[in-house]
């Protein structure tokens, strides 16, 4: 007798989604918070009077704070390892068809169920290696680095 | 019906399977030996041998309400269907066990759509064990609002029904990088106890959503610290082992030890290690229905043991 009975034998033939589908999705979709930033940038520009010129610091703590985004597709982080500044807000965006979750394993951040094109974020406050995986598949390992 | 006909039945049992397409198997356990038979047979002897066979729960699993991708857009129309399965039953079964994945994304609204829709069982009593769906909202909390009494929010439990020890355990929780699913060490110091003093021949059966023992590791299919289980488990002369998560069935006798994987109501998943990854898997329509279903469980008193009943939606 065989241990394993043989259901969806006869399917073996079948395919998840193509992964050349959802990396066009991908571009399409992080090309519009780009755009977004922009636009807020602009009109906070206009919006106020000209601040004097930004410190090298300053310069540094701005790029950081730009929300690096992590995009979650075909079952993996994307970048798997993020350096960022203290202060910096870190965004995950999921582009699975399937939910995913970003849990830190010291349980310092943790999103709820992330369906497609949902997104999390968090503020990195402190310095340190943050690990984290998705919860319902934890094979999917990140980790942010925060100096 | 005796150990005898199950042996004697089983090569005609696997001939009548293959030719109906897995329409619905029932695993005879005696003695720690699985044998298959067809359910047309299974039925006839059964009417002959009625006082001794009772049916005794019902289990489905991986229900996903929430679920609305093309493998399946309508969860809640194949939840129906098996609750009609359930409600059609000659017999009604002592209860419906669930072992998790009731819904897809730990929504409340899900959480309450399938209250419903459960609600719809001509069986009143229902046992539970989440999924990792169902711990996926950031506080872990809307599972345990509803289905956290039977445990004191513990996750894991047992309870005694017709004189089988029944015991549910939580392997959804603190996953580890890469890792598998854990039962951890204070859950299985309770298990120690809770089988500590009961005698050997009183048929165990185990649930939890994982398989509590290794299917296919890169997917994380198994529990990681599943062994520790088995090792208190081994004494008796009956355990059953039944678990979801995986969306098709799997089976492993090792002693008296059986362990099961359900079909989910919902959608099939790959077999393992068929794709990138294990997400849902899209069939012809007409193929949907053939790799849904649920699991019977009829207790067989000469001797003591458990039978177990696969059916699909079609």
């Amino acid at each position: 007798m065989s241990t394993v009975e043989p259901v969806g034998a006869a399917f073996e033939g079948a395919r998840l989604p193509q992964p050349a589908a959802r990396a066009v999705r991908h571009i399409s979709q992080t090309s519009l918070p780009a755009l977004a930033i922009m636009i807020v940038a602009s009109l906070a520009r206009a919006a106020t009077p000209l601040p004097p010129a930004p410190s090298a610091a300053a310069a540094a703590q701005a790029r950081s704070t730009q929300e690096p985004t992590i995009s979650i597709h075909d079952f993996s982080f994307s970048p798997v390892s993020l350096t960022v500044a203290v202060g910096a807000t870190v965004s995950w965006k999921n582009l699975d068809p399937e939910p995913h979750t970003v849990r830190s394993v010291d349980d310092q951040f943790r999103s709820g169920a992330l369906d497609q094109n949902d997104s999390f974020s968090f503020k990195f406050v402190k310095p340190g290696t943050y690990r984290y995986v998705c919860s319902i598949h934890p094979q999917m390992v990140g980790t942010i680095t925060v100096k | 019906m005796s150990s005898d006909d199950s042996i004697a039945a089983s090569r005609r049992g696997v001939l009548k399977c293959l030719a109906f397409g897995g329409a619905g198997t029932l695993f005879g356990l005696a003695g720690g030996v699985l044998a298959p038979l067809d359910l047309a047979l299974a039925a006839t002897k059964g009417r002959k041998s009625a006082p001794l066979d009772t049916p005794l729960f019902v289990q489905i699993s991986d229900t996903h309400i929430g679920f609305n991708k093309e493998a399946n857009p309508d969860v809640a129309g194949t939840l129906k269907q098996t609750i009609d399965l359930v409600n059609g039953m000659p017999v009604k079964p002592a209860f419906i066990l669930h072992t998790g994945d009731i819904t897809h994304l730990s929504k409340a609204s899900e959480f309450d759509t399938a209250a419903q829709l459960l609600s719809e069982l001509k069986v009143s009593e229902l046992h539970t064990t989440p999924g990792e769906h169902d711990m996926a909202d950031a506080s872990a909390s809307e599972y345990f609002n509803r289905y956290g009494k039977a445990s004191a929010n513990r996750g894991y439990y047992s309870f005694d029904t017709r004189g089988v020890h029944f015991v549910g355990l939580i392997n959804v929780l603190n996953f580890k990088p890469n890792g598998l699913g854990a039962l951890g060490s204070e859950q299985l110091e309770w298990l120690e106890a809770d089988l500590k003093g009961r005698s050997a021949s009183t048929p165990i059966v185990v649930f939890a959503h994982m398989p509590l023992w290794t299917i296919y590791e890169p997917w994380g299919w198994g529990t990681g610290d599943a062994d520790q289980m088995t090792s208190y488990l081994r004494r008796f002369g009956s355990v059953t082992v039944l678990n979801g998560h995986i969306h098709q069935i799997v089976q492993k006798v090792e002693g008296n030890l059986t362990f099961h994987t359900a079909r989910s109501t919902a959608f099939p998943q790959a077999t393992a290690g068929n794709g990138p990854a294990p997400g849902p898997l899209k069939v012809p329509a007409e193929q949907l229905q053939k790799m849904l279903g649920l699991s019977s469980v009829t207790l067989k008193r000469h001797p003591s043991a458990l039978a177990l009943t696969d059916s699909t939606l079609a």
